[in-house]
């Protein structure tokens, strides 16, 4: 919302400082966006005048002028303007100054020889017009030395504000005036607005057929003249943005952004027969005053007569029936139209307007006649002719009914803002913004004024009192918390979010956050079934790239890591705590925790020949344990075993589960998808399933009582011969069970397949952990062993002991 | 006797010729062993006369103590020449760089998230949670926005096809516009689990993604934020005050951050109020925050929106807006992380460049925590 300085001042007699208003403004809930001082601009440019103008010796269509100039005395300035004479008023804009249609700065310079010191400027040049046929002439009644401000209007600050949605009666700049004055910053004038009686029945009447415009006033003005609107008007719209048109159409716009009271004229003899205000039929069509042609589906408000659609009402008007130059007989429209009607028709057909943006916030439903009023007063005096007449009024329907009491106590904004505010303090604030109070009880009732249509509550009304006092008064109190020392914060799914990101991190994973979206391709890549893609498609994406909530972060992660690869920063190794989707159910969105290992797990290094090796599937394994074990997992006791997702490498991939619970997966990518999104280079990947690791059983903080054998235990190293298909971990697992008691440990140290070894084999190679419990453990106990050992792998692994 | 002293000046001299740990053996093998030279004269004893055993053997036992005396201190000299002169053969390079380690980072949002839950932590108050997915009815009908109304529209939101599952409001799915909606979540839950005469007070912070339909300079489609809701009989707009003024300080670790509170309207408070914290421009064009001192303008700038919980919305919950009253306030994370870190650009969080992550990432071992203030 714009207005200039002076337009608020016909509203409110102040004597505040433009910095004051502007701060007062922002401290009661009007926040100023800028504060344009044109003068500032325009200070340079004053009126000089041309003593003299001969031709340059070396160019026929540059003159030499001598011109007398208020703070430089006479100028030499080489011009090339037709018009450039002697006896010419000018403006002048000296060497040093900023010309804002030029972008530059003057300096000293000169043309085909000849020196020439600042210059005499077009309109274009001054950003008053696309005028560029000649240097600006100033009207000889004005002095040299005359700031070009004064004469061109351009003295008046433009002052925009954020006006917040329910602020509709802000929407007005007297509504903004009412606020100050509220607010101590001057006297609010009364609207003068005198009935006008009108002296004949209008033959245009108006019947309402949508309940979306319960109250229409119109009146018939006949033998005007239309015309250009005086030059105060057209600058107080010029300062807002708004292009003068014509009188008819300059009083509309100025009663709409001075009341927030949008109007529409039409040219009377356009109008057939009477005026319906009913629904749209679907498929009706509309050449519409924006220069833009609509198709309007059924159920708009519009306004029509016996040729069809004339506008939508309370949007935009037509064409066909709109007011021009030559207009002289008008029918002028007040009317009331709902707010939600207004706000779907103008999201729907894509149209905004000033008309609309105060009809969906609410007007002043008051204010239907005073305007009419306003508009016939303005309309006499700018186009008013000896012939002019004004018809009786025509109205159908009537205001909605707005009245409304609220129960209120003064002490309730002490009890909710903590502010103190006397009850007389707060009488006046809401007396001055048009509350009426009935104090005759202890509680008060309280009547908001029928502009105010955002106002229902007592809390509504504590705000009126609290920001006209200010925020500024509000006092500061510490929320601390009410036991002597703080409970966890944390959600336990946080908590797992919170160890599983620290430990990826610890083992060198770079945490990332990427997009919610991905695309379909990769969507369905990455396990999205049909019904998953459509009922996570965005209906309005940012783009086809970004149109499906993804199923895995995984994608993401795999094109961040082609970005930087392209940008010749290879291995990347990123991870992601984040949502994943699989519905839009609250329960079917899930918390992952995942990662990937690209390309080689580091660069050469001189003394670790092995470091440049690629990332393998063991390296994604170790990155889900280490997550799932901070994130409280009991991964020591879960069971590894395929069953990942397709995406993943058939057979070289896992899953990582307690029973039929999945809490982690984890190989290298499948060729096909690597193939697929065109990555060269290999990617393990992890991803684990926050939600689905159980909650810990164990109650309290106490560990298990550390028990340290005395007797010092023995390792004993085991080969096996089984057939290479076979899964390593279930020959360790065989040869651990041979005595569950004295065998405490074991790992796998080798895997061999090659010479000495047969076709379709590999040689298993373990050492075992012997603790001996009660005494140390004799030749013979070991020889039980190895022989029980051997025997168990033979038995459930078809396991050969080698030699 | 004077055999004996000879012997003694003898074998030292022998000793200390011995220069290498295996010469040194052989003479100690040579004296003191089975046929060694004391030995030797030891066995010699027995064919004394009892005086002369007596005052032989002593000086023997001497000679021999002194003499394996001699050979240790001998055996250690050697010994350490030994190891000085391996020592002079075993140098590497140390110029050359340790094995590799891969080092990860955390993300500057997560990193903030952690700092926010520290703080508002010691508060008292609780992290809650809610769908990235939500329906139109925890998204803005709860919250007070009614259909239609413009206050939608200052959010471009994000649609999803309806859910055949739900109904109604329940079933207009959308990517939820801000975390306020777990507000609406939270007091619900609240109040499902409410004994007789439980219920509030809610004291809830919660932390998540926020989508909107935005793409440029300064908006992306996807961004964090962060919601905190406190409600009981008596928390006042002045507990706002206070419990933003000390999070904005804490977390911007300025004892003195100026603060303002400007009225303002989001539909699901009343009143309303934006947050600004107070900066100053400096010469070359950046910004500090903190108080302005004397001669410079103080400046401000948003940085967030709060207010008391709208009666709507807590009857909405179920909650009777005549017993109880509340705040809630919410703050974009990058936002504060940009202001906190200096990083100057948004989109570039979710760029996902390890130049980035490595620049202004976070040590995975240095966690915020309330003992070294954040």
């Amino acid at each position: 919302m714009k207005f200039t300085l002076s337009w608020l001042k016909r509203y409110l007699d102040t004597d505040k400082s433009l910095e004051e208003i502007a701060e007062k403004l922002t401290a009661i809930g009007l926040e100023i966006e800028e504060v344009y001082d044109p003068s500032k601009t325009y200070a340079p440019f004053k009126v000089a005048y041309v003593e003299s103008a001969e031709k340059h010796p070396d160019a026929d269509k540059l003159k030499v002028c001598t011109v007398r100039t208020p703070d430089h005395g006479l100028q030499q300035i080489v011009c090339g303007a037709p018009n450039a004479r002697a006896g010419l008023k000018v403006v002048f804009a000296p060497d040093g100054s900023y010309i804002p249609g030029l972008d530059i700065t003057l300096k000293k310079t000169a043309i085909r020889g000849v020196e020439s010191n600042g210059m005499m400027v077009s309109e274009r040049e001054m950003c008053l017009s696309d005028e560029h046929t000649g240097i600006i002439e100033v009207d000889d009644q004005y002095e040299v030395g005359t700031p070009m401000a004064d004469i061109f209007g351009l003295n008046d600050p433009v002052i925009e504000i954020g006006l917040t949605p329910n602020r509709a009666d802000c929407a007005g700049v007297y509504g903004i005036a009412r606020d100050l004055a509220a607010a101590g910053m001057g006297t609010l004038k009364a609207i003068e607005s005198a009935e006008h009686k009108g002296s004949f029945k209008s033959v245009i009447n108006v019947k309402l057929e949508d309940e979306g415009c319960p109250h229409f006033v119109g009146r018939e003005i006949k033998n005007i003249k239309n015309g250009a609107s005086p030059k105060w008007l057209q600058q107080y719209l010029k300062a807002i943005g708004l292009r003068p048109i014509s009188a008819l159409v300059d009083i509309t716009n100025f009663i709409n952004m001075a009341y927030c009271r949008p109007l529409h004229v039409y040219d009377a003899d356009k109008i057939k027969g009477d005026i319906v205000v009913r629904a749209s039929k679907g498929g009706e069509e509309l050449e519409a005053l924006n220069d833009k042609s609509y198709t309007l589906d059924a159920g708009s408000i519009t306004i029509s007569d016996e040729s069809g659609v004339l506008g939508l009402g309370g949007i935009v008007g037509g064409t066909s029936s709109g007011a021009e130059e030559d207009t002289t007989n008008i029918f002028l429209e007040s009317a009331y139209f709902d707010p939600a009607r207004i706000a779907r028709t103008g999201r729907d057909l894509g149209v905004s307007s000033d008309a609309r943006y105060r009809f969906e916030r609410g007007v002043d439903p008051e204010f239907t006649k005073p305007a009419m009023d306003l508009f016939t007063a303005m309309v006499i005096e700018l186009c008013g002719t000896e012939d002019t007449s004004v018809s009786e009024i025509v109205e159908a329907g009537a205001p909605i009914s707005w009245a409304r009491e609220i129960a209120y106590e003064p002490d309730y904004t002490l009890k909710l803002v903590g502010m103190d505010v006397a009850a007389n303090t707060q009488k006046e604030i809401l007396n001055a913004l048009g509350f009426s109070i009935d104090d005759s009880g202890k509680t008060w009732k309280i009547s908001p004024p029928s502009w105010r249509g955002d106002v229902f509550g007592k809390a509504d009304i504590t705000e009126e009192v609290a920001r006209i006092v200010g925020l500024d008064h509000l006092p500061s109190v510490s929320v601390i918390h009410d036991g002597a020392m703080p409970e966890s914060a944390e959600t336990l799914l946080l908590s797992r979010v919170r160890s599983a990101r620290a430990a990826m991190a610890a083992r060198g994973l770079q945490e990332c956050v990427s997009w919610s979206f991905i695309s379909e391709a990769q969507a369905r890549i990455f396990g999205a079934n049909d019904n998953q893609v459509s009922a996570l498609s965005l209906q309005n994406p940012i783009s086809q790239e970004m149109n499906v909530m993804r199923p895995s972060a995984l994608p993401t992660l795999i094109e961040a890591a082609m970005r930087n690869e392209a940008r010749g920063y290879g291995n990347a190794a990123l991870c992601e705590v984040g949502p994943s989707f699989i519905g839009t159910a609250p329960d079917e969105q899930l918390m992952i925790a995942c990662g990937i290992r690209s390309g080689s797990m580091y660069d050469r290094h001189w003394a670790d020949k092995d470091a440049h090796r690629k990332v393998d599937l063991y390296d994604a394994k170790a990155d889900a344990l280490a997550a799932l074990e901070a994130a409280g997992a009991p991964a020591a006791n879960a069971q590894v075993r395929r069953g990942a997702a397709d995406y993943y490498h058939p057979g070289r991939s896992g899953v990582i589960a307690l029973g039929k619970n999945i809490i982690a997966q984890f190989g290298e990518l499948h060729p096909g998808v690597l193939e697929e999104m065109d990555v060269k280079f290999p990617i393990v990947a992890f991803e684990v399933f926050l939600e689905n690791i159980p909650k810990s059983k164990s109650k309290g903080t106490s560990k298990p009582m550390l028990k340290l054998e005395p007797l010092q235990p023995v390792t004993k190293d085991f080969a096996f011969i089984v057939d290479e298909a076979l899964e390593a971990a279930d020959v360790l697992r065989a040869a651990m069970a041979a005595d569950k008691k004295l065998i405490s440990g074991g790992d796998i140290f080798d895997i061999y397949q090659g010479k000495g070894v047969d076709e379709g084999k590999k040689s298993v190679a373990l050492s075992l952990t012997l603790q001996p419990k009660a005494e140390n453990l004799t030749d013979k106990d070991i020889e039980n062993l190895i022989k029980a050992v051997s025997d168990i792998v033979e038995k459930k692994c078809n396991g050969v002991l080698r030699g | 006797m004077t055999d004996i002293h000879a012997l003694k000046v003898e074998l030292s001299s022998e000793i200390e010729a011995a220069n290498d740990l295996q010469k040194l053996d052989e003479v100690r093998v040579s004296v003191l062993g089975k046929k060694g030279r004391i030995t030797a004269l030891m066995k010699t004893l027995g064919g004394m006369s009892p005086e002369e055993r007596k005052t032989t053997g002593q000086a023997l036992n001497v000679l021999k103590d002194e003499i394996a005396a001699l050979i240790k201190s001998q055996e250690a000299a050697l010994k350490k020449q030994e190891m000085e002169e391996r020592l002079a053969t075993e140098t590497l390079d140390i110029s050359l760089a340790s094995r590799p380690e891969r080092k990860g980072t955390i993300h500057p949002i997560s990193q903030t998230i952690e700092e926010l839950v520290t703080i508002f932590g010691a508060m008292g108050f609780k992290v809650a949670e809610g769908p990235d997915i939500e329906d139109d009815w925890h998204n803005f009908t709860a919250l007070n926005f009614p259909p239609g109304h413009p206050a939608r529209e200052m959010q471009d939101t994000f649609f999803l096809p309806e859910d055949p599952r739900e109904e109604g409001e329940k079933a207009k799915k959308l990517l939820r516009t801000h975390t306020s909606s777990v507000q609406i979540r939270n007091m619900q839950e609240t109040m499902k689990n409410a004994s007789q005469d439980g219920g509030p007070p809610i004291k809830t912070i919660c932390f998540g993604r926020t989508y909107r339909s935005d793409y440029d300079m300064t908006h992306t489609p996807m961004f964090h934020q962060m919601e905190c809701l406190f409600v009981d009989k008596d928390v006042t707009m002045a507990h706002l005050k206070g419990c933003l003024t000390d999070f904005v300080r804490s977390f911007f670790n300025l004892d003195d951050l100026p603060v303002r509170f400007r009225p303002s309207f989001f539909p699901f408070v009343e009143p309303g109020a934006e947050v600004d914290i107070g900066y100053i421009k400096k010469p070359d064009g950046s910004i500090q925050l903190g108080k302005a001192k004397e001669g410079d303008e103080q400046k401000w700038m948003e940085i967030l929106g709060s207010g008391m919980v709208h009666p709507n919305v807590l009857k909405n919950c179920g909650i009777d807006p005549g017993t109880y009253q509340g705040f809630a306030f919410g703050t974009g994370i990058e936002r504060l992380a940009m202001l906190k870190y200096g990083i100057p650009d948004l989109r570039t969080f979710f760029e996902c460049d390890v130049r980035w992550l490595s620049h202004y990432g976070f040590d995975p071992l240095e966690r915020p925590n309330s003992a070294t203030g954040q």
